[in-house]
């Protein structure tokens, strides 16, 4: 225990140079993950699925594979992992930091792109690089398989007029013999341009201006 | 051309002479109406009892063939007439061209209100009293309030409620306060003791800052609707104005109640701060009360359709009362109470309703809106006036300072707890727009001149600060918008995608704060959310539609729109003109999986093989549509929009189905033909469709489209027992629809409707105004 909090200490300066995020959240942040993982150094898929509150979530699984994603780890890699130790929670997490207010346009932009980057894995579970129709699907289904029995042909039609709603904004002609094989990342970050992700994809606690912070205890 | 241009132009300069003519001889009706006023009512009442005596007495008098009596219908006619001049004011404004660019309604309605006056003025005749604070509180204002809390855009609202309530809360204090200290300075030590400014206690100078600082909603939403500024700010300086009213009627009250007596201590200082919650909660619990009895109510009106928006009326109004007997906020009741009560009672009642509810809403808030400008400017004239210059510029030129400081300080604190921060520009637009109107002036009017001598002077600077803020702010802000390039509204309708992923985006949100452990802002959202759902929905919400989550809710919706707008367009040669595209399901359909040739069934087809049997298909499958449809015309359901143009279409649909059932079957070993009733079926239908209809598959089923872009029937060829259809139907709300149609944004599920067709003609007589869709946007938080 103490070994491993001396190494913290070491790698904060770098851990804080790659996510962001400033030693105070950091600190923060580690203490959640030694309750998470029951104090070992990683934390596991079943780590995450035991957070009771996480149940009544209807999209639990999506959001626990984006954390085991290498995608989401800024490293070019692909696959995902198994266990994950406390840096690649904290690059994971740094998705959601709220943008600086005084990020010049460019910056924002760049923020806007990673998040929408880690919104787009998170449909694109077999990373080609295009959400499929039946990805799309799936996505449908999953945010509406916590309201009761809905019939997979709605949530199917649902997600139908989505798709075509994205290929008629952004191929809007296209002969019948030619195929829209599924929504690039260009398309993506198209048709969600009216929500200003930049300031909505955030949680308040990890901005480094906020007043309090300070993770809540893991009930069991 | 000129022609016809030149006869509109005379109409136009035709209609406006008879609007002048009108108002003319409504003005002297009225100044004559007005001059009866005066003489006690039990005058007419023996008057009357006299005639009745005369008339029994003189007998042998002839019968009168035309009489007139005025007396009766006075007080109707007089309403009647002010109501029909303020409406044709409205109507000649916007015949005059250009006009309404350059100057705001309010503006131009203040001045016709001048004009009135003057009018009644100079012809010798006393004002009426038009602006009468009770009128004023409980006919004019309801509406307008009730209009803006039941399209309040509740998601803006509740992300930024810390920064209004700040804003009204504390701006207001500050405001009243700050006005109110430094005039009573200035009226001490800048005029001599004996004149009357000096005699102005503090109390009542207090008083005068707390009725003339707040921000008035009518102004507001009268000025900011013309200039489509951005959602933020309209919701920040909108939010502003509705809530400041519990502030504003706690120091009125407090101040009338101090002033009176004489004393202050602080335990009363104190109890104010606590009454300040009790008005403002106590309003909101009274407002939410009601909203709820309202949705009940509308569970069980399935069976008597048409007083259905008399219940949302109704309910609201005796909230707002109900609040005024215990001088807790009236607004604020009605604010909660229409939007508490707005996402249940949608669900549970008819297009028609909602229809109507929108459009008496907006028509009595139009209305009220225009009275009362109207009668602002009478009351001008009306006076009485006590004009002192130096109070009234001290107080102008105060209110405008104590505005800039409040807001620009205000927003220093606020920006520490803000993500999105606000801007110089935002802080402009926001002290900019703080402006005066006629609750002032009413709130004025009520004070009592026993207790408040110098009550003239007050009204007098009052209406100057109203003129100054209303003309000068009002007709400039909107090139300022312009000038600072203030980003405006953004126009565009939210899309499905946007929905599905601003969901998507609050679950997964909800989900990174339950793993940091962090009760956040989502949590609590989430929680109240599924609260909403398991209890309040299912007391609230009448029959199925109590389970239906909100993205099909919001999906159901989006359809009906697009019905309603195709059939709207002529349901049948004109284009709807969204977004012209070519794009249809079929181009969505995954490309067929290229399996290593090892894996095939059968022989991977060369292209030019493919496009033989591809023509063979279509040939004949055309020849056995031809047939079809000569079968059809018997069972046919009776398709009044069928015409050549869209059997050209259904031809060519039909190609493309079955260009894309080649696709994928020829990669897959081919079915063995079955029988032509069978072949018949397929035809038209998704694989997946029959899933749907497992017992009705006794009859084959042929869902033809007709697929033109134009068109929206879809021809169910049913058998004769469509009954049982339509009932499956009914319970399932959505059926799947073979898709493809080179349609875009269609969903493939409206069209299905064919029968209801009929049934959708019929309901969507009146036309659903299709400027206005923001305030039907998601209504659940």
């Amino acid at each position: 225990m103490g070994a491993s909090q001396t190494r913290l200490e070491h790698n904060y300066d770098d851990l804080t140079e790659k996510s962001g995020f400033s030693h105070e959240q950091i600190k923060n942040l580690y203490q959640r993950f030694q309750q998470l993982s029951g104090n070992n150094e990683k934390i596991s898929r079943d780590d995450l699925e035991r957070i009771p509150a996480l149940n009544n979530n209807p999209i639990r699984k999506q959001i626990i594979t984006a954390f085991f994603d290498k995608r989401n780890q800024h490293q070019n890699d692909v696959g995902s992992l198994d266990e994950i130790g406390f840096e690649q929670f904290l690059m994971v997490m740094s998705h959601f930091r709220p943008v600086n207010s005084k990020a010049t346009e460019e910056e924002k932009a760049t923020v806007r792109k990673q998040k929408l980057r880690f919104l787009f894995n998170m449909h694109d579970t077999d990373n080609d690089g295009i959400i499929t129709l039946d990805e799309y699907r799936t996505v449908v289904e999953e945010l509406l398989s916590q309201s009761g029995a809905i019939e997979t042909e709605v949530a199917r039609a649902i997600a139908d007029a989505a798709m075509l709603e994205v290929a008629s904004t952004n191929v809007p002609h296209m002969a019948p013999d030619d195929f829209y094989e599924g929504i690039t990342f260009e398309h993506f970050e198209q048709i969600l341009k009216g929500i200003e992700m930049e300031s909505r994809m955030h949680i308040r606690f990890l901005d480094k201006n906020a007043a309090t912070m300070r993770c809540g205890k893991l009930s069991s | 051309r000129t022609v016809s241009h030149g006869s509109s132009g005379r109409l136009r300069g035709l209609f406006l002479v008879m609007v002048l003519v009108f108002l003319e001889s409504s003005v002297f009706t009225l100044a004559f109406a007005s001059s009866d006023q005066h003489s006690p009512t039990t005058a007419h009442s023996d008057g009357h009892k006299a005639t009745d005596h005369g008339s029994h007495n003189n007998t042998g008098k002839a019968f009168p063939v035309l009489d007139l009596n005025y007396e009766n219908v006075r007080v109707p006619f007089e309403i009647s007439l002010w109501v029909l001049l303020a409406s044709l004011m409205k109507l000649g404004f916007h015949l005059v061209p250009h006009l309404s660019n350059i100057v705001p309604e309010s503006c131009l309605l203040i001045v016709v209100g001048l004009l009135v006056g003057g009018i009644i003025r100079g012809t010798g005749e006393t004002v009426p009293p038009v602006l009468d604070s009770k009128l004023f509180f409980y006919i004019l204002l309801p509406p307008i309030i009730l209009d803006a809390g039941y399209f309040l855009p509740i998601r803006p609202f509740m992300e930024n409620l810390g920064t209004i309530l700040i804003f009204a809360v504390v701006g207001t204090l500050w405001n009243a306060f700050f006005v109110g200290g430094l005039l009573y300075g200035v009226c001490q030590i800048g005029t001599e003791s004996s004149s009357i400014l000096s005699r102005i206690g503090l109390l009542q100078c207090l008083l005068f800052g707390s009725i003339i600082s707040a921000v008035d909603p009518v102004a507001v939403l009268a000025v900011f609707e013309e200039i489509h500024i951005n959602e933020l700010l309209h919701i920040l300086v909108f939010g502003e104005s509705l809530l400041n009213d519990a502030v504003t009627v706690v120091l009125y009250h407090l101040f009338e109640e101090f002033s009176g007596i004489g004393t202050v201590t602080l335990v009363k200082g104190f109890l104010g701060v606590i009454s300040f919650f009790v008005v403002a909660l106590g309003g909101v619990l009274v407002g939410v009360l009601y909203g709820i009895l309202a949705a009940f109510t509308s569970r069980f009106t399935s069976h008597t359709r048409v007083i259905e928006p008399l219940f949302v009326f109704l309910y609201s109004y005796m909230a707002y009362l109900s609040a005024e007997i215990f001088h807790l906020s009236g607004i604020m009741a009605l604010i909660a109470c229409g939007a508490v009560m707005r996402p249940y009672v949608e669900a549970n009642i008819s297009h028609k309703s909602h229809t109507t509810i929108k459009y008496f809403l907006k028509m009595w808030s139009s209305v009220s809106e225009t009275l009362i400008f109207i009668f602002l400017g009478v009351a001008t004239v009306a006076g009485p006036h006590d004009w002192n210059w130096t109070f009234v510029t001290v107080t102008v030129i105060l209110c405008l300072v104590a505005r800039v400081i409040g807001v620009v300080g205000l927003t220093f604190i606020i920006n520490k707890f803000r993500i999105v921060k606000l801007t110089t520009k935002d802080q402009f637009i926001i002290a900019y727009g703080g402006l005066r109107g006629a609750i002032a002036f009413s709130l004025g009017f009520l004070l009592e001149k026993d207790h408040f001598p110098e009550r003239e002077i007050f009204l007098t600077a009052i209406i100057t600060v109203i003129f100054f803020t209303v003309f000068v702010q009002g007709m400039t802000i909107k090139p300022l918008v312009e000038l600072l390039a203030v980003k405006k509204k953004q126009e565009a309708k939210r899309s499905i995608n946007e929905e599905i992923h601003t969901q998507f985006l609050d679950h997964l949100l909800t989900g990174i704060e339950d793993i940091c452990g962090h009760y956040g802002h989502h949590h609590w959202k989430d929680k109240l959310n599924r609260f909403n759902k398991k209890y309040v929905k299912k007391c609230l919400i009448a029959g199925e539609r109590s389970k239906e989550p909100q993205l099909i809710a919001f999906y159901h919706k989006m359809e009906m729109k697009q019905a309603i707008q195709l059939v709207e367009s002529g349901g049948g040669i004109k284009l709807p003109s969204a977004m012209p595209s070519t794009v249809s399901m079929q181009n969505i359909q995954p490309r067929p999986p290229t399996k290593p040739a090892a894996e095939r069934a059968i022989p991977q087809l060369s292209k030019t093989k493919e496009e033989e049997i591809r023509k063979i298909l279509r040939t004949n499958l055309q020849r056995t549509r031809q047939r079809l449809r000569s079968y059809n015309r018997h069972t046919l359901v009776a398709d009044p929009y069928e015409d050549g143009l869209s059997d050209l279409f259904l031809k060519k649909q039909k190609m493309f189905q079955i260009e894309k059932k080649m696709n994928t079957y020829l990669t897959v070993p081919a079915p063995p033909p079955d029988s032509p009733t069978m072949c018949r079926a397929r035809l038209a239908s998704d694989p997946q469709a029959y899933s749907i209809k497992p017992a009705l598959n006794k009859v084959p089923m042929i869902q033809v489209d007709l697929a033109s872009p134009q068109s929206p029937d879809s021809v169910n060829l049913l058998d004769e027992f469509g009954q049982a259809n339509q009932q499956e139907e009914e319970e399932q709300g959505l059926m799947m629809k073979p898709p493809s149609r080179p349609r875009e944004g269609k969903k493939p599920g409206e069209e299905d409707e064919a029968k209801d067709q009929q049934k959708l003609m019929r309901c969507l007589s009146d036309p659903g105004p299709s400027a206005d869709e923001d305030e039907d946007g998601a209504f659940l938080p």
